[in-house]
């Protein structure tokens, strides 16, 4: 079992002593959720659990360590977030220990909830089976019909490099669509396009979980928060939700690794992958760039080919 | 008085070449249509989408983006980086729906000034086509 693995593991990296601390996951206070835990001894190593409401990216929480050697718990994209965090140089190579854990792909607690009537107590994983138990009511799921889209769109569920696997490689989705949404997405016309986005982006409450959520989102000073110069204002007019929006998504562009975590943390629920994924989907047509795969590639906006298509210009 | 509606453009010109050029088309004394604004820049590798973002929030009709050839930057490679910038921003804005023709960009030297009349008259034209923006722009309702 992944599990049992992971905590031998985690347990011989803490007693040798090759990692200061371990970022993983923990049981959740509330069913359906796990939690980042951050242990130091090796004794901790049993509170740290794997299954499918692992759904967080913890390379979030790099930043605030890097000065630390750390072992962190990843699945394939988040993986790809710490080789793309590498590259924008925000700690030394040496300092990581990638745990990687293939992924079965995590399910989506959202729609479980919807599933089940009335309050959820207890939920089990048994193969190919969630077993919900709610008041006086057990309810048995297949798994399948409950996995977050953009996990069944996964092509890299096994970390890409591979530091340390714990547990054996899981089969690769072979040959899927990368950026599924996106494709989906276009073929609506412009005014159907804009009605989704504004739609969508209306609901938004300035919360910013999304960008504390995104591993990639770790300015100092986020571009909503700068005054000088006031790029836009913090307001809930359509046009600030818009703007807030449009900006976030694009500067994920060449360093986003489809990992949804900013979708799964909005309290609002609003659709916000279907932004990326284009972006993604444009610096693999444009750059042939996908982000943390090759640890070498330079990020696509910070370089540049002679040869860079130009149609679009007069 | 009838007077049809004319576009507000915004022109980001780089200083070393497209600037120069439009300066060349004023000194030739070239016709050609009034209705953009010149920001000058160092370069278009300057260009910072949120620029782009910010002008289309205030209600500006039309944005145009204007820099050296491949190979010509005064910087030498700023116009390369403002390429992929220019590319991938103008995708994801029509992906979200907002006009195509909106935001334009093209290369314009130094000794262009007829090419930068032209380059002129046809973003007027598509702006004119396009109509004031529709989405995205900011109204602040006064009381």
């Amino acid at each position: 079992m992944v599990q049992k693995k992971l905590r031998e593991k985690a347990k011989e990296l803490l007693s040798k002593k090759e990692v200061d601390l371990i970022i993983g996951f923990g049981e959740g206070t509330q069913p359906l959720r796990a939690t980042p835990i951050f242990i130091r001894t090796p004794e901790e190593a049993d509170r740290l659990v794997w299954n499918s409401f692992c759904e967080n990216n913890l390379a979030a929480y790099l930043h605030k360590f890097n000065r630390f050697k750390v072992g962190i718990v990843v699945k394939g994209c988040d993986a790809r977030s710490v080789t793309a965090l590498a590259l924008e140089k925000r700690f030394k190579p040496d300092q990581v220990v990638l745990i990687g854990v293939p992924c079965e792909r995590m399910i989506d607690r959202k729609k479980v909830k919807k599933a089940v009537k009335g309050e959820i107590l207890k939920v089990r994983e048994e193969g190919d089976k969630i077993i919900v138990l709610g008041e006086g009511v057990e309810v048995v799921l297949k798994r399948d019909d409950f996995l977050y889209p953009l996990c069944k769109a996964c092509t890299h569920r096994n970390p890409v490099q591979e530091t340390l696997l714990v547990g054996d490689r899981v089969e690769e989705a072979a040959l899927t669509e990368p950026n599924p949404e996106a494709k989906e997405f276009e073929k609506k016309s412009p005014e159907e396009r804009w009605a989704f986005f504004e739609k969508e982006s209306s609901r938004c409450i300035r919360c910013y979980a999304c960008r504390e959520a995104c591993p990639m989102c770790y300015c100092t000073e986020c571009f909503v928060d700068s005054s000088n110069p006031k790029w836009m204002e913090k307001s809930l007019s359509p046009s600030d939700l818009q703007f807030y929006h449009i900006v976030r998504a694009y500067h994920q562009t060449g360093r986003c690794t489809n990992c949804g975590a900013c979708e799964r943390a909005c309290p609002m629920d609003i659709r916000l992958t279907y932004l990326t994924q284009k972006l993604n989907q444009e610096v693999d047509e444009l750059f042939q760039f996908e982000t943390g795969v090759d640890p070498k590639a330079l990020p696509p906006l910070s370089t540049y080919k002679t040869d860079d298509r130009q149609e679009f210009i007069k | 008085m009838e007077q049809t509606w004319e576009p507000k453009i915004l022109a980001f010109l780089c200083n070393w070449c497209s600037y120069a050029g439009a300066d060349l088309a004023g000194t030739s004394r070239i016709q050609y249509s009034p209705n953009i604004r010149v920001i000058r820049v160092p370069c278009s590798g300057r260009i910072n989408p949120l620029f782009i973002l910010k002008a289309l929030q205030n209600g500006i009709d039309g944005v145009l983006v204007s820099g050296c050839h491949p190979g010509d930057c005064h910087y030498l490679t700023g116009n390369y980086i403002g390429r992929r910038k220019s590319s991938t921003l103008k995708r994801f804005l029509e992906y979200l729906g907002l006009e195509e023709g909106r935001v334009q960009f093209s290369w314009v030297s130094a000794a262009e000034g007829g090419k930068f009349s032209q380059v002129v008259d046809e973003v007027t034209r598509d702006i004119k086509k396009l109509g004031p923006p529709k989405h995205f722009v900011k109204h602040v309702r006064s009381s």
